[in-house]
């Protein structure tokens, strides 16, 4: 689905993404965790084209895409959302997902009538009528979350849509981004809070300082030292159960 | 700017329509007609702005550059060239969507947005009002004056209700633009796109396209009601068709009226044009009327920042369930 091959981003001194690799299979919930800092948002906004890349390659479902206006990703099938959420706020919760929906349906009955039903795979049936400006934090993200899944993309970017939602908030959002996944969707997902990345995820990469230091499955990753000492430090023990990595809510 | 995407009932569309109709039948004296005429006049090409500052949220202060373009295009195609007034009113539209688009493209080639690209049209105008103080195919400071021979063929009407029908017509198409603008997906992305930029392309929005698109549609219209000026006044010179105030009222129409609406621009200029006969009616002093319409701007941007349209919008609170 979307191969990326040496992937560099450098802002003036700062290697902010350092020769990066990853690979994500049609069909999987795959992970980009990491410290704060470790630029995971910029390898998204590259992948994404929202921001040009100094050298390495990124192709999906086979296309080249490095250096392709935003757009035109977007209509190839890749999404992404943003962490901090950008709805357009004077309008309704329905339009908002309207905009995306007409991106496959260009009649206005078709892409209302998708943008409903998307609604309701997320759970936002009832709030179609409000202005996106009034949303909580929890609706922001889900809307992010609408929208982009409207556009009927083969591969979502969700970067961190659970940052800022309580327990049960969260408990739901792992539930939609499962149903995603079984409608066909591929997931890739930036996030912090451990224990969804853990439960949702087939597969997960680990960036540290601009490199990918580790990748596996969640249970050969928190397990994995590299990844034990780019979140607590050098000298910790990998813990045996991962819970070091795994209880924390917020690494 | 609270424009959404929800269309308006067709049965206040042609109840409007039906009002517009009668109107210089009810009031036919000279005086009302012309009234009339510059009402829908500036709603015209206020709706030209608001297609692109008010839907596509692409704020311009030179949106008289498409005014002056067409007023020229077709006033030099009659006079130098000798073609029908008639064929000017396309030409004008063309020559207004020409210049829209390579200002559009120039603009946001470089990423203009906001208080910048206002700067940019407003130089834009600037320049095209010199070249045609300085050219001789316009006549220079001098202006052009359309010899009166009043025929339907010359585009002259000896009832001012002709022109009065004539500007119905092509202002109740600019509605039905903005109306179709609700209901299409161009109107979404223009939507999106002025929301938020970054979230349109996300999603496959071409924003640039788009935005170029409607700096091309907003200068045809631009650019006839130009050429509808100078057929109405039969005079034009570069301080008249590339004035910043003709920028000023196309913005100020809109924004009185509700930018981002449907009928801001008419009730904007229905105002305006009220204001400036009664201010002119009563007194003597010059500009008066742009004196009390920059105060009324001031009191609604302070109580109705969406524009007095609000004040017709029925004050029910909207169901609002929180989560």
């Amino acid at each position: 689905m979307l191969k990326v091959t040496g992937l560099t981003k450098i802002f003036g001194g700062l290697r902010a993404v350092d020769n990066a690799s990853l690979q994500v299979d049609e069909g999987r919930i795959v992970a980009l965790i990491g410290p704060n800092g470790a630029g995971k948002t910029t390898l998204f906004a590259c992948i994404a084209g929202f921001l040009p890349v100094n050298s390495g390659r990124a192709e999906l479902l086979g296309q080249d895409i490095t250096g392709m206006p935003v757009h035109k990703i977007a209509r190839a099938g890749m999404v992404r959302t943003f962490q901090i959420t950008q709805p357009f706020a004077k309008l309704t919760v329905h339009e908002n997902i309207a905009v995306g929906a007409y991106q496959k349906y260009p009649d206005r009955q078709q892409s209302w009538d998708h943008a409903r039903a998307i609604a309701r795979q997320v759970g936002m049936e009832h709030m179609l009528a409000q202005p996106a400006a009034d949303l909580t934090v929890a609706g922001r993200k889900r809307l992010e979350l609408a929208r982009a899944l409207a556009t009927s993309p083969r591969l979502l970017l969700l970067d961190e849509v659970m940052a800022g939602l309580n327990p049960s908030e969260i408990l739901e959002i792992i539930a939609i981004i499962r149903k995603i996944r079984d409608s066909g969707v591929t997931v890739l997902l930036i996030e912090h809070v451990m224990h969804a990345v853990m439960s949702l995820s087939d597969h997960i990469h680990v960036l540290s300082y601009g490199k990918i230091i580790a990748q596996g499955s969640p249970q050969e990753v928190v397990n994995n030292q590299a990844v034990v000492e780019a979140y607590l430090g050098r000298g910790s023990k990998a813990p045996p159960t991962g819970v070091a990595v795994a209880g924390g809510t917020h690494a | 700017m609270n424009s959404t995407l929800k269309p308006i009932p067709w049965k206040l569309h042609l109840g409007v329509l039906a009002v517009a109709i009668v109107f210089p039948f009810v009031f036919p004296s000279n005086f009302m007609v012309n009234f009339g005429v510059m009402a829908l006049f500036y709603a015209f090409i206020g709706q030209s702005w608001n297609i692109a500052g008010g839907f596509a949220g692409q704020l311009s202060f030179g949106h008289v550059a498409f005014f002056g373009v067409g007023a020229y295009a077709s006033t030099i195609l009659q006079m130098r060239y000798g073609f029908s007034p008639w064929l000017g009113l396309p030409a004008a539209a063309l020559a207004g969507a020409v210049v829209g688009g390579i200002i559009a493209v120039l603009a946001f080639r470089a990423g203009l947005k906001g208080s910048y690209l206002a700067l940019i049209t407003l130089a834009f105008a600037e320049v095209l009002r010199i070249v045609a103080n300085s050219i001789s195919i316009t006549g220079g400071g001098l202006g052009m004056l359309i010899p009166m021979k009043a025929s339907v063929a010359n585009f002259q009407f000896t009832e001012r209700i002709g022109f009065y029908f004539l500007i119905l017509v092509l202002t109740a198409g600019s509605i039905a633009l903005a109306e179709w603008l609700r209901r299409s997906r161009f109107g979404a992305q223009l939507a999106a796109i002025r929301e938020n930029e970054d979230s349109a392309k996300a999603l496959g929005i071409d924003v640039f396209a788009e935005k170029v698109k409607v700096m091309v549609i907003s200068g045809a219209i631009g650019g006839m009601g130009g050429c509808f000026f100078a057929q109405y006044f039969l005079y034009i010179d570069p301080l008249v068709v590339f004035g910043v105030d003709k920028s000023v009222e196309m913005l100020l129409v809109s924004m009185i009226g509700g930018a981002g609406t449907v009928y801001g621009p008419l009730v904007g200029s229905v105002l305006l044009a009220l204001i400036s006969d009664v201010t002119r009616d009563l007194t003597q002093i010059q500009g008066l009327s742009l004196v009390l319409y920059g105060g009324l701007l001031v009191v609604i941007i302070a109580y109705l920042p969406n524009g007095l349209i609000d004040l017709f919008k029925r004050r029910t609170p909207s169901p609002r369930k929180r989560d």
